[in-house]
C-alpha cells in the first residue's frame, strides 16, 4: 500500500470511476439476460454503452495533465496469498484509448440495428463483455488482472466472428483464438518471470528495475510475441485478414480499433519500461519488421479485390507505423505511435462501418459489386471519401498528424527506415485511391440503392468530426499525452545511461 | 466420531446393498440424493477434525479432511446427475449406487491412510467397485465389457507394480508407516534405489490419475463404460489419487533431484501426448480422456515443485478439475440419446437446442483450457508459478505450449455446439433440477476463477 502512492494517484471522487466505466457494460449485458423482445434488447445495450460514453469523459475531464503518475487508482486486495491485487489506474497513454472504445461501442450497436438478425441477445451480450474487457485492459495495473481482462475478451469476439461471421467464420474465428493464444501463454509466462524477480504483479512496480540484461532479453522475447501477435507485426498477421474479413462490421470494428491496439499499448506500456535494454537491443529488429509490414500491407493492398480485405491489409501497414513511433525511442515517435493507434481506430473502424452500410444493400464485399456509387449514394460516397483520404494521410486530417510525428520520430534515428516508410505512404495513397475511384466512378450502370439512413450517418458523424479535428487542431490530444510520454523518456534515459 | 464422514458413506452404501435385496428399485436414486447430501454436509462439518486410529496407520487432519470434503462433494454432484434412467437397467440401480459409495468410501480411506499396507486396501477398494460397474451399461454391445476386462488388467497390473515398490521401500526404511520413511528415505533420494522405489511406488496413482506411462486404459475404458460411470470415474478418484501423490513425494522432501526430474519427464510427455492425440478424437469421452491424460501432467507440475505452494496449487487445481470436468459430462449425460457416446457431431446447434447446455459445455471447455476468468485459468496459474518458483522453467514452457495446443480441441467442442448451424434442431428439454445443476456448475467454475482466496488458504493451511 506505501509503494503504491510513488506511482498511482488515488481517485479522489467518491465513487470509483473507472470500475463503473469497466462493469457498467457488463452489467448491461447481465441485464440483457433477463429480458425478451428483440427491441427492448437493442435499446437496453445501447443505452448502457451510450451512459458509459459520458460517464468516461468526466475521467477526462478530471484528467491532470500536468500528473506523470497514474491517476483515478483504485485499489483492492484480490488474492493476498499471490500478492494480487485489484489496482487500477490511467495514464495519458491509457487515456484516449479508453475514450476511444466508449465512443465506438454505441456505434458499433447502432451499426448492428438491422444488420444482425439472429440471436439478436447474444450479439449484444458479447459486445456488451467485449466493451467490459476492452476497457479493463486499458485500466489494469496488476499482471494478473491485466492478463485476465486480455484473455477474457479472446471469448466474445471468437464467439463474434464464429456465430455471425461471413461464409469463411469457421476458420477465421479458430484462426484468430489459436493464434492470439498461442501469444498470450508466452505472456503469461513473461509475468511469472517478473513476478519471481520482483515480487509483486504490480506493472508501475515492475517498471525500471536493474534486471540483468539476459532477464530482459527473454522476457522481452515473450511479450514481443504476445504484442506482436495482436498488433500485429509482419510475420505474424495471417490472421488479421481472415478475422477481420468474416467478422460481422461490428466486430471488425472492435477489432481493428481497440484489439489491435492493445498489441501496441502492450510495447509501450510493458516492453520498454519493464525491459528497457532489450527493447534497445531489438529495436532494429522491431523497425526492419514494421517497414517490412508497412510495404508488405500497401503492395498486398493493391491487388485486392474484397473491400474488407483491402481495409484488413491496410491495417497492417497503419500499425507497422505506430510500432515504428515506439521503436524510434524518442518523445516524437512515442506521441506520433499514441496519435496513430488513436488514427487508425477512428479512421479504420469508419472504413469498416462503411462496408458495412454497402454490404447491407448490396450483400457483396466485391469492389467491383459496390462500384460506382457517386451518382446513386452521394451521402455515402461523401463519408467515404474522407474516410479514405484521411486513411493515407492527406493533410487535414487525423492521419496526417500521427504520421508525421512518427516520421520526424524515426528520421532522427534512421534515415534508411525513414525512407522506406515514406515509400509505405505513397503506397497506401496509391491503394486507396484506387479503391476511392471505383467505388465513385467505377460503374455506369444504373442500380437501385438507398443512400444512407439517418441512424447510419449519426453514427458515422462523430468520426468524421474527429477526423477534421485532429487533423487540423491536435494539441488538445497531443498535450493529454505528452506528460507520460516525456516520463517515460527520461526514466528510460537514466536507465539506459 | 472422527471418521464420521466415513462411517456415513459406508452407510450409505449398505443401505443400497439392502435396498437391492429389495423389490422396489426405482426409488433408489430418489433416496441416493438426500443421503449423498448428508454425505457432504458431514464431511463439511468434519473439516476440522484430527486425530489418530489404527496405531498411526490412519491419519486424521486438515489434509485428509479437505479431501474428504472434495471427494464427498464430487461423489454428490455424480449423484445428482443420475437422474436419467437410459444408461443402467433399472434393476441394478440399487447395487449401482452401493458400488459408487463403497468407491467413495474406499478414495476417503485412501487419503487418510498413512501405512502402505492401509493405503493398498483403500486403494483396492475403491477401483473393485469401480471394476464391477463399468459393465453394468444398457444396450450396448461388447464395448463395457472389454472396458471393465481392460480396466482390471490395468488395474491389477498397476497394483502389482505398486507393490513392487512398496517392498523396496520396507527393504530400505523397514517400516510401513510414511511416519518413520520420511526419516529414512530422503537420505536414499539421490540413490537409484529410492527414486526406484518411489516412482514404482506412484505407479498405482499414476493409473488413478491416467498419468503417462499408465495411461493406455483411460481412452478406451471412458468410451466403453456408461456416461455417467465415466464421469465418475474421470473425477472423483483422482482427486484421491492426487491427495496420496501429495502425501508420498512428501517423503522425497528436498533432497531428490532425479526424482524431479523423473517426474518432470513424465509430466511434459503426459500433456503432450495427451493434448496431441486428443486432437484427432471424434468421440468426445475419447476427448475427454486425452485431455484428462493431459492435465494429469498439469497437475503434476503443482506435485513435482514439491514445495508447500505447489502442493496448495496442486490440490486447487484438482478441485476445479473435478468442477470443469464435471460441467462436460454432465452436458454429455444430458445430451446422449439412449446412453449412447456422443461424437463431436452430435455437439452441432446445440446452442439453439439447448442454450444452457451448450454455455455450460463452453464454460467447461474453456476453463479446461485454462482461459480466464474461469477457475481453469487461475488453478493453471498457482501450479505454472509454483513450478516456476522451483526454478523448473522447462517444464512451465512445455505446459504453456501445451495450453497452446489445447485450446484447439477444447475450442472445437465450442465450435461445433455455437457456429455450426444445424438442419433440423428440436430442442432438448430440460427439468428444473438439471437447469439448477447446469448452474450450480458454471457458477463453481466461475466462482473458483474469480474468487480463488478462501478455498486456497484453506489448502495451503491443509499441506
Amino acid at each position: 500500500m506505501m509503494a503504491l502512492h510513488k506511482y498511482l494517484i488515488m481517485n479522489t471522487l467518491c465513487y470509483p470511476i473507472l470500475s463503473i466505466v469497466i462493469f457498467l457494460p457488463l452489467a448491461g449485458a447481465i441485464l440483457l439476460l433477463f429480458m425478451r423482445g428483440e427491441r427492448s434488447v437493442k435499446m437496453t445495450a445501447l443505452i448502457t454503452s451510450i451512459i458509459n460514453f459520458p460517464l468516461s469523459l468526466i475521467i477526462y475531464s478530471g484528467f491532470d495533465i500536468g500528473a506523470d503518475k497514474f491517476q483515478f487508482g483504485e485499489f483492492i486486495p484480490w488474492i493476498p496469498a499471490y500478492n494480487i491485487n485489484y489496482v487500477l489506474g490511467i495514464d495519458g497513454i491509457t487515456i484516449f484509448l479508453i475514450l476511444l472504445t466508449t465512443l465506438l461501442a454505441p456505434l458499433c450497436i447502432l451499426c448492428s440495428w438491422t444488420a444482425i438478425e439472429r440471436r439478436v441477445k447474444e450479439f449484444m451480450f458479447c459486445l456488451l463483455i467485449m466493451e467490459t474487457a476492452m476497457i479493463g485492459v486499458f485500466c489494469a495495473l496488476d499482471f494478473i488482472l491485466f492478463y485476465v481482462f486480455w484473455e477474457a475478451m479472446l471469448i466474445p469476439m471468437y464467439l463474434l466472428i464464429a456465430i455471425w461471421g461471413g461464409p469463411n467464420k469457421d476458420y477465421a474465428s479458430i484462426k484468430f483464438f489459436i493464434y492470439t493464444l498461442f501469444g498470450s501463454v508466452f505472456l503469461l509466462v513473461a509475468i511469472i518471470a517478473v513476478y519471481l524477480a520482483t515480487g509483486t504483479f504490480s506493472i508501475p512496480d515492475a517498471m525500471f528495475r536493474d534486471y540483468g540484461f539476459n532477464f530482459q532479453f527473454w522476457v522481452f522475447l515473450a511479450f514481443a510475441i504476445a504484442f506482436a501477435i495482436k498488433v500485429p507485426m509482419f510475420p505474424f498477421h495471417t490472421w488479421l485478414p481472415a478475422a477481420h474479413t468474416e467478422a460481422p462490421t461490428a466486430g471488425s470494428v472492435f477489432l481493428a480499433s481497440v484489439l489491435l491496439k492493445m498489441g501496441t499499448y502492450g510495447f509501450l506500456r510493458f516492453c520498454l519500461p519493464i525491459t528497457p535494454k532489450a527493447s534497445v537491443f531489438f529495436a532494429p529488429y522491431m523497425i526492419a519488421l514494421s517497414v517490412i509490414g508497412i510495404i508488405y500491407g500497401g503492395l498486398v493492398c493493391l491487388s485486392q479485390t474484397d473491400m474488407k480485405k483491402l481495409i484488413a491489409y491496410s491495417s497492417v501497414a497503419h500499425m507497422g507505423f505506430a510500432t515504428l513511433g515506439i521503436f524510434s525511442f524518442t518523445v516524437f515517435g512515442w506521441e506520433g505511435a499514441l496519435l496513430q493507434m488513436l488514427n487508425h481506430g477512428v479512421t479504420t473502424g469508419a472504413l469498416f462501418l462503411c462496408v458495412g452500410i454497402v454490404y447491407e444493400r448490396t450483400h457483396s464485399r466485391e469492389i467491383y459489386d459496390n462500384a460506382g456509387l457517386g451518382k446513386i449514394m452521394p451521402a455515402y460516397v461523401g463519408f467515404f471519401g474522407l474516410f479514405s483520404i484521411s486513411s493515407f494521410a492527406f493533410p487535414g486530417t487525423n492521419n496526417f498528424v500521427g504520421e508525421l510525428y512518427v516520421l520526424i520520430g524515426i528520421f532522427s534515428q534512421s534515415k534508411l527506415a525513414g525512407f522506406f516508410s515514406i515509400v509505405g505512404a505513397l503506397l497506401a495513397a496509391a491503394y486507396m485511391l484506387r479503391l476511392l475511384k471505383q467505388i465513385v466512378w467505377g460503374r455506369e450502370d444504373k442500380r437501385e440503392i438507398a443512400d444512407m439512413k439517418a441512424r447510419e450517418v449519426i453514427y458515422l458523424l462523430p468520426l468524421a468530426l474527429f477526423v477534421v479535428w485532429m487533423g487540423l487542431f491536435p494539441r488538445p490530444f497531443v498535450q493529454v499525452i505528452e506528460k507520460t510520454l516525456m516520463n517515460l523518456h527520461s526514466q528510460m534515459n537514466i536507465f539506459l545511461r | 466420531m472422527m471418521i464420521l464422514p466415513e462411517l456415513s458413506t459406508l452407510i450409505f452404501a449398505i443401505v443400497f446393498l439392502f435396498l437391492s435385496l429389495g423389490k422396489k428399485k426405482d426409488s433408489a436414486v430418489l433416496l441416493a440424493k438426500p443421503l449423498s447430501i448428508i454425505i457432504l454436509g458431514i464431511s463439511l462439518v468434519g473439516v476440522l477434525a484430527s486425530g489418530q486410529l489404527f496405531s498411526g496407520a490412519y491419519r486424521i487432519d486438515l489434509f485428509s479432511q479437505v479431501f474428504k470434503a472434495i471427494i464427498a462433494y464430487g461423489f454428490c454432484l455424480v449423484i445428482f446427475m443420475l437422474d436419467r434412467r437410459n444408461e443402467i437397467e433399472e434393476a441394478y440401480f440399487p447395487e449401482y449406487i452401493m458400488f459408487l459409495g463403497f468407491s467413495a468410501l474406499g478414495l476417503m480411506m485412501l487419503v487418510s491412510s498413512v501405512e502402505l499396507i492401509s493405503i493398498v486396501i483403500a486403494l483396492e477398494v475403491s477401483s473393485y467397485s469401480l471394476y464391477v460397474i463399468i459393465p453394468l451399461r444398457k444396450g450396448q454391445t461388447n464395448i463395457q465389457i472389454e472396458a471393465s476386462v481392460k480396466y482390471l488388467f490395468f488395474g491389477a497390473i498397476s497394483t502389482g507394480i505398486m507393490l513392487f515398490g512398496m517392498s523396496y521401500i520396507y527393504g530400505i526404511t523397514k517400516s510401513t508407516f510414511l511416519s518413520d520413511i520420511i526419516k529414512v528415505l530422503p537420505g536414499v533420494m539421490n540413490q537409484p534405489i529410492g527414486v526406484f522405489a518411489l516412482i514404482l511406488t506412484l505407479t498405482g496413482f499414476f493409473f488413478k490419475l491416467s498419468l503417462f506411462p499408465m495411461h493406455f486404459w483411460a481412452p478406451d475404458i471412458y468410451e466403453g463404460a456408461s456416461n455417467t460411470t465415466t464421469t465418475f470415474i474421470a473425477t472423483v478418484p483422482k482427486i484421491g489419487a492426487a491427495a496420496l501423490l501429495i502425501r508420498m513425494t512428501m517423503l522425497a522432501s528436498a533432497s531428490g533431484v532425479q526424482f524431479v526430474n523423473i517426474l518432470i519427464v513424465l509430466a511434459a510427455i503426459s500433456m503432450t501426448l495427451g493434448n496431441l492425440v486428443g486432437l484427432v478424437q471424434k468421440d468426445i469421452k475419447r476427448l475427454l480422456a486425452y485431455s484428462g491424460i493431459a492435465h494429469a501432467g498439469y497437475l503434476l507440475m503443482g506435485v513435482l515443485a514439491l514445495s508447500k505452494d505447489g502442493y496448495a496449487a496442486a490440490i486447487y487445481y484438482i478441485t476445479i478439475y473435478l468442477f470443469m470436468n464435471l460441467a462436460c459430462f454432465y452436458v454429455l449425460v444430458l445430451l446422449s440419446k439412449d446412453g449412447k457416446n456422443v461424437v463431436l457431431d452430435d455437439l452441432v446447434g446445440l446452442s439453439k437446442r439447448a442454450p444452457l447446455l451448450a454455455f455450460t459445455l463452453a464454460v467447461g471447455a474453456f476453463s479446461l483450457a485454462g482461459i480466464p476468468p474461469t477457475g481453469g485459468f487461475t488453478g493453471k496459474l498457482f501450479l505454472f508459478m509454483s513450478a516456476f518458483r522451483e526454478g523448473h522453467l522447462a517444464i512451465v514452457i512445455i505446459g504453456a505450449v501445451n495450453t497452446a495446443i489445447s485450446i484447439f480441441y477444447y475450442l472445437n467442442l465450442v465450435r461445433m455446439s455455437y457456429s455450426k448451424e444445424a438442419g433440423s434442431a428440436d430442442p432438448i428439454q430440460l427439468t428444473f433440477n438439471e437447469k439448477a445443476l447446469c448452474c450450480i456448475f458454471i457458477f463453481l467454475v466461475l466462482y473458483m476463477g474469480i474468487v480463488p482466496f478462501g478455498l486456497l488458504d484453506i489448502f495451503r493451511l491443509a499441506v
